[in-house]
């Protein structure tokens, strides 16, 4: 059987305070002391339950605000969105302001070209290897660069693209070279073949390429001769037939492109080798065997046509063909 | 009227398996003393352990409890809601902490509730299968012939579980699915209550911005929480004495088949010692909590018992009671409670059941020295129940008085098969005429 003494009384049932004629005669001591629970909050009076209001039900407006607080949606966006929306907010107004932005970006600047104007990285000079001195002089012409510049601001790839966009250039190299130096290794192009238009006289290298120009065919009488039409496409062609040709030595004047489809070969004595359009090799080869065998070019002809393969011809010139009439006439035995 | 009935329990059902997929439902004990509320998170985890066994928690681990919160109700009595706003305050304040607790918002609620005058029918059918596979249109076809009875007026179903197949002639099939058999009978557990009071309570819901998923009556589900599994298989009487009613439910083979309520409570033995000594009925509960027993002993004469009270007059706040005299007050109304629990047990016909367990649980068995007045009532085999643990439940609502709440989880956790997890038979009013039709066609050509 439980006793029942005041200690078994629960925690939650307070001492209540004295009625009655104890009362007052407590409230001459310390009845204070007495009402008071020990522990108290500072804030207590703004918190505590107003008189009168006994019902702990939260107000219909309290109970949605919880739930919507508790809404997983809702709580992501004031965890993260509110002070996402607050510092564009922030960055945004303070932005807003033109002077403020100049000043932002003049400072930002300002940094960027402290940095970029360290010596260490200032390019000095620009060296040029591999170019001849008028082609040197043209590089510096078109990398229109004033020393010293900083190696941020220095475009190499476009540098490089513009001087290999010069006709003599074959290949270059473009890198800054440790000390400041911007290092340029040019490759010239070779003239190989000296190219007659109507403008005047080309030099080309071996691709067909563009080298130069001459005023005179004196000045590379060292370099064959081609002419005509598209022929600088196909230069590679042209110097094979030329060292086909090589055996007839200086008798070869040069190389005339037809109608841009196929070659004469054109010697001295005004005489030419009518080259086909598909294999011109060949077919001088063959000319020059029959030459070899029956001097056939050391005779009084014209042309030798070897356009159709099957049926070579040749033209005489018109003295030797006059020359044959008479025979024929003084003979007699024509067809 | 039915298939209005069954539109609306199948949307309720509807909305429980919503709740489900989102993984969070809270469920809602509304009390005559007090508003119990906790909220559930399903994370789907195994239902037994590896090795196939039933394990320490019975299976019950599909869910976790995450929040818990009582408050005090008010505005219902006899298990009924009377004061609407009083009411859905009680239950704003539990759900409020209960989230808070869960520290996440809740939707849907499954509710509770003990009053209401529930009533048992007993429902059978049997439709003829010829031959053929029992399947979910099959059962659902004897579910709709249950032919149902003139329940009144202003009166819904609250639950309607089949509690019993038979196919051809063996009875006690669970689950008849994919036998074969000539015919298939059913038999139905039907609990009605008044309408009124469910559209008091989904009202109360609704005004708390919630939705309701699922409504259960209250000896139901503390029938499922406290008594064993052994006792529901068995068979055991649940008698949940709660506040301003006592629900009496009876188990058998896990499935209720018989449910009612005695609307007497805990909340009368404390206003009969309001009464009989004079002081309010929160001093009264407090009196009746500390020093209430029901068997009076010797030392109980001596023991005296402060009464208090806070109205000024020194010589009325300063009497005081023996024990003994407090017991004199309560024990009748508790024999009174038991008595009438006894009369609804033997209408029932709990004396022809092959068990008789009797388990006591909800609040008002917490009195002392109950199970001794029980017994020498209700017969010898009565013990105290406390419900089930589960997952997560915070020790202050382990008691009996949450049996109820505890058990309402359980049963959202795992519900039973009612009628309307069922389809209907499509033919019920379009197709039969016809086929009546061309039957009478062919007998007569």
């Amino acid at each position: 059987m439980r006793s029942l003494t005041a200690s078994r009384a629960p925690d939650a049932y307070r001492a209540r305070p004295l009625s009655g004629p104890d009362a007052t005669y407590q409230a001459v001591g310390n009845a204070k002391a007495q009402d008071d629970p020990k522990l108290r909050l500072r804030g207590d009076r703004l918190f505590r339950r107003r008189a009168g209001r006994a019902d702990p039900a939260p107000s219909r407006l309290s109970y949605r605000l919880q739930r919507w607080m508790l809404t997983p949606g809702i709580r992501r966006g004031l965890k993260i969105g509110l002070p996402l929306g607050a510092l564009a907010a922030a960055v945004g107004l303070f932005f807003a302001d033109d002077a403020r932005r100049d000043e932002l970006s003049a400072q930002v600047s300002g940094l960027i070209t402290a940095f970029q104007e360290r010596p260490e990285l200032m390019v000095k000079l620009m060296a040029i290897d591999g170019a001849s001195s008028g082609l040197s002089d043209d590089i510096r012409e078109v990398v229109p660069l004033d020393f010293p510049i900083s190696s941020w601001d220095l475009d190499v790839e476009q540098i490089r693209d513009t001087i290999t966009g010069l006709d003599p250039v074959k290949s270059a190299s473009v890198r800054i070279r440790p000390g400041g130096i911007l290092q340029v290794d040019v490759v010239e192009r070779q003239p190989v073949i000296v190219w007659r238009t109507r403008e005047g006289l080309d030099l080309l290298d071996e691709t067909g390429a563009h080298v130069a120009s001459i005023a005179r065919r004196t000045e590379r009488a060292d370099l064959p001769l081609i002419a005509g039409e598209g022929a600088d496409k196909h230069v590679a062609e042209a110097l094979e037939l030329l060292r086909t040709a090589r055996s007839l030595g200086d008798r070869v004047r040069g190389l005339l492109r037809v109608g841009e489809r196929r070659w004469d070969l054109v010697l001295d004595r005004n005489q030419r080798i009518m080259l086909p359009t598909e294999r011109p090799v060949r077919a001088l080869e063959r000319v020059l065997a029959v030459n070899e065998v029956q001097d056939l070019l050391e005779r009084d002809v014209a042309v030798v046509d070897m356009r159709l393969g099957s049926r070579p011809t040749i033209r005489m010139t018109e003295a030797a063909s006059a020359d044959w009439w008479n025979t024929k006439v003084t003979t007699g035995n024509g067809q | 009227m039915m298939t209005d009935l069954y539109q609306s329990q199948r949307a309720m059902r509807q909305m429980r398996q919503q709740a489900m997929q989102r993984g969070v439902v809270a469920v809602l004990d509304v009390g005559t003393s007090k508003v119990a509320c906790l909220v559930l998170r399903f994370d789907g985890t195994g239902r037994l352990s590896e090795d196939n066994s039933i394990g320490s928690l019975a299976g019950q681990t599909g869910f976790r409890v995450i929040g818990a919160a009582t408050t005090r109700s008010r505005g219902v009595r006899f298990g009924e809601i009377t004061a609407m706003q009083e009411t859905e305050r009680a239950i704003r304040t539990a759900l409020q902490a209960a989230q808070k607790m869960a520290d996440i918002r809740v939707d849907h609620v499954i509710a509770c509730f003990s009053g209401a005058n529930p009533r048992s029918y007993g429902l059978d059918a049997q439709v003829d299968l010829d031959g053929q596979e029992v399947t979910e249109a099959e059962i659902g076809r004897v579910l709709n012939a249950c032919d149902v009875p003139d329940y009144g007026a202003g009166r819904e179903v609250l639950h309607a579980q089949p509690v019993n197949f038979a196919l051809d002639n063996r009875s006690g099939l669970i689950d008849p699915r994919g036998q074969m058999g000539q015919t298939l009978a059913v038999d139905m557990h039907m609990l009605t209550v008044d309408a009124v009071a469910i559209q008091n309570l989904v009202r109360c819901v609704k005004r708390c911005d919630l939705e309701l998923a699922g409504i259960a009556n209250s000896a139901y589900v503390s029938g499922i929480s406290a008594l064993v599994e052994d006792e529901q298989e068995l068979g055991a009487a649940c008698i949940d004495m709660g506040g301003g009613s006592t629900g009496v439910s009876i188990f058998i083979k896990k499935h209720m088949i018989y449910a009612d309520s005695v609307r007497m409570g805990g909340d009368h033995v404390t206003s009969d010692i309001s009464m009989g000594l004079g002081v309010s009925t929160t001093i009264a509960e407090r009196i009746k909590t500390f020093n209430g027993g029901v068997h009076a002993t010797g030392a109980d004469d001596r023991d005296m018992i402060d009464i208090g009270g806070d109205t000024g007059d020194w010589e009325h706040d300063r009497r005081t009671v023996s024990r003994a005299e407090l017991i004199g007050i309560m024990r009748p109304r508790v024999e009174e409670i038991l008595e009438e629990v006894r009369l609804r047990l033997d209408a029932a016909g709990f004396d022809h059941m092959p068990s008789q367990q009797i388990v006591l649980t909800g609040g008002g068995s917490q009195i002392p020295g109950l199970d001794g007045l029980a017994s020498r009532i209700l017969g010898q085999r009565v013990r105290l129940g406390r419900p089930l643990r589960v997952h997560g439940l915070p020790q202050s609502a382990t008691g009996p008085g949450f049996s109820s709440a505890v058990g309402l989880a359980l049963f959202a956790a795992h519900p039973q098969d009612e009628w309307w997890d069922f389809e209907t038979p499509v033919d019920t009013s379009a197709v039969r005429p016809f086929r009546r039709a061309v039957r009478w066609f062919r007998e007569n050509w």
